[in-house]
């Protein structure tokens, strides 16, 4: 397997952390080495976000990304800033409600309507981030998806495991394989 | 051993030190080390342990103090401004020879600065923070499972040398989150500290490495003060008894650097250009190294596991080794451990300096690019 370096990005509070937490923990499930780290303000709420996975067969040394493989924006600002000096063959993942800006022209782009269904479909905006998981994971073949879930089920608060199972499975929907 | 968890470093340093005996945590939760204290509060009470939230850190590192007095293997954490206010009580511990283990997970400063960026700007606090000539150990982890075990580490060696041990982390190493293999707690050597028995001994009378015997509390009583003091613990203002004091202080720690000391080493063997690195800039040093290996340049590692007290002795084997002809010292502030490295090298090579003070972390590329740079 080639080595894949996420970026995850949105606004503070979408719960993207919480996102490649369990795509980290999912390829460590699933027998790959894998870093994850983040960056944000101070703000408890609010501000852009960021946070990272590195997946790799191989040891990983430096722990944040260079070149991103993948790069997931949940918000206009974060989509702008991010999608800025992307390789080529890097695969973008929007939100469906996000104007797709010029430098994204020629790029491989998926629109994927991730809050709109956490909000409409799951009924819950909060469960954006598991519905990105699913989508995220569908796209990039990371692991089967019983593995995906057992991660989110380690990591979600006791009481939502219903709510975040059905985001998971929405998510998957949204993206074929 | 158990299969691979994913774990973040702050965690890591919590089961470390749990498994190390850490049954005591005080202190006051600040940015970026906020989950040390919040996974304390959680797994203390699990294991029979205490977790107070002080008032500030000044109390925290006080109540550290109290409880290690008791027995109590105890511990804090903190970040740059918390760390400058824990350390009239760290001197305190010095000199009252408390084990205790003290985190410092450095954030961008000076002041507040930025709260959630990486830094290694606290390296010469750590040395030199508290006033007065006095011993340190500092300890630097560059992985998720170096948390683990360098935190277990600390306290053995605060309970071995009744002192305080200063795990000195930073932003990189303490957010991150990777895979880590907790072994058994049987497989984990824990060291106590050692123990007065025979009632003759004075409380501050140390053994042939410089360390006193620990009189348990509430077994008969003794004086602690930070005063400068004789074997009794009482105060004394003679000259005599305080320089033998302050030289046992500072020799238990320098006498014994062979046993404190740890570094890695990597490709130094034909290197000409060896980085030197600690903490989380290891991660960074080491992708570089190991690039700048396969496109042909004999370039090594050099990093100091301990970083106070700074392995002074094989720096020099190194540097004055015909081979190498550069060394670059790559470092999260405006240049400390260079001047270490400066002073200890002297003319044997070349010191080159990669320093960052922008909140962001130094990347394999620009070591890289130093690598290259014609000598």
């Amino acid at each position: 397997m080639a080595k894949m370096e996420l970026r995850l990005t949105g606004s503070g509070g979408q719960g993207v952390i919480l996102a490649t937490i369990i795509l980290a923990e999912a390829a460590l499930s699933g027998g790959k080495n894998a870093v994850q780290s983040q960056s944000y303000g101070p703000e408890a709420r609010g501000g852009m976000c960021k946070a990272e996975v590195i997946v790799s067969d191989e040891q990983i040394w430096f722990t944040k990304v260079q070149k991103p493989t993948f790069l997931l924006a949940l918000t206009q600002d974060s989509l702008e800033k991010y999608s800025k000096g992307l390789d080529r063959d890097c695969l973008v993942m929007a939100d469906s409600s996000l104007d797709l800006p010029e430098s994204l022209k020629g790029m491989k782009v998926l629109q994927v309507p991730i809050l709109e269904t956490a909000r409409d479909v799951v009924g819950k905006s909060f469960t954006a981030n598991i519905v990105a998981v699913a989508a995220i994971n569908s796209a990039l073949c990371l692991v089967p998806f019983e593995v995906l879930k057992e991660s989110v089920m380690h990591r979600i608060p006791k009481g939502t495991e219903a709510i975040n199972l059905k985001a998971l499975e929405e998510g998957a929907k949204l993206v074929r394989s | 051993m158990s299969k691979k968890v994913l774990m973040q470093g702050n965690e890591a340093v919590v089961e470390g030190a749990i498994a190390a005996g850490m049954r005591f945590y005080a202190g006051y939760p600040i940015t970026p080390s906020t989950e040390i204290a919040e996974q304390s509060s959680v797994r203390l009470p699990q294991v029979g342990g205490t977790f107070i939230q002080m008032e500030d850190e000044i109390s925290s590192m006080a109540a550290v103090i109290g409880a290690a007095v008791t027995g109590a293997k105890a511990m804090t954490a903190t970040s740059g401004p918390g760390f400058s206010l824990k350390q009239e009580n760290i001197g305190y511990a010095c000199i009252t020879e408390i084990p205790c283990v003290i985190v410092d997970v450095q954030r961008s400063g000076p002041s507040t600065g930025l709260p959630t960026s990486p830094s290694q700007g606290d390296v010469m606090q750590a040395r030199w923070g508290t006033h007065g000539d006095h011993p340190v150990i500092a300890i630097s982890p560059a992985s998720v499972s170096e948390c683990y075990f360098l935190a277990i580490r600390c306290f053995n060696l605060s309970e071995k040398y009744r002192t305080p041990v200063i795990l000195l982390m930073d932003e990189i190493v303490g957010h991150l989150r990777e895979g880590v293999e907790i072994p058994d707690h049987l497989d984990i050597e824990v060291v106590d500290r050692r123990l007065h028995t025979d009632k003759g001994h004075m409380p501050y009378e140390a053994d042939e490495k410089g360390v006193p015997g620990w009189h348990l509390c509430g077994i008969g009583r003794y004086n602690i003060t930070g005063l400068s003091h004789d074997v009794s613990g009482f105060p004394t203002n003679s000259n005599e008894v305080t320089d033998k004091l302050v030289r046992r202080l500072m020799g238990k720690i320098q006498n014994n650097a062979d046993d404190i000391i740890e570094v890695q080493e990597e490709y130094l063997d034909d290197a000409e250009t060896v980085v030197l690195c600690y903490g989380g800039t290891t991660r960074a040093a080491m992708s570089a190294v190991l690039e700048a290996r396969a496109a042909g340049y004999k370039v090594g590692m050099f990093r100091p596991i301990t970083v106070w007290p700074f392995p002074e002795k094989r720096l020099k084997e190194i540097s004055s080794g015909k081979k190498v002809k550069r060394i670059i010292v790559a470092e999260h502030n405006f240049g400390q451990i260079v001047l270490e490295a400066e002073r200890i090298v002297k003319n044997d090579c070349k010191i080159d300096f990669i320093g960052k003070v922008d909140g962001t972390v130094i990347t394999p590329g620009e070591i890289l690019e130093k690598i290259k740079e014609a000598e």
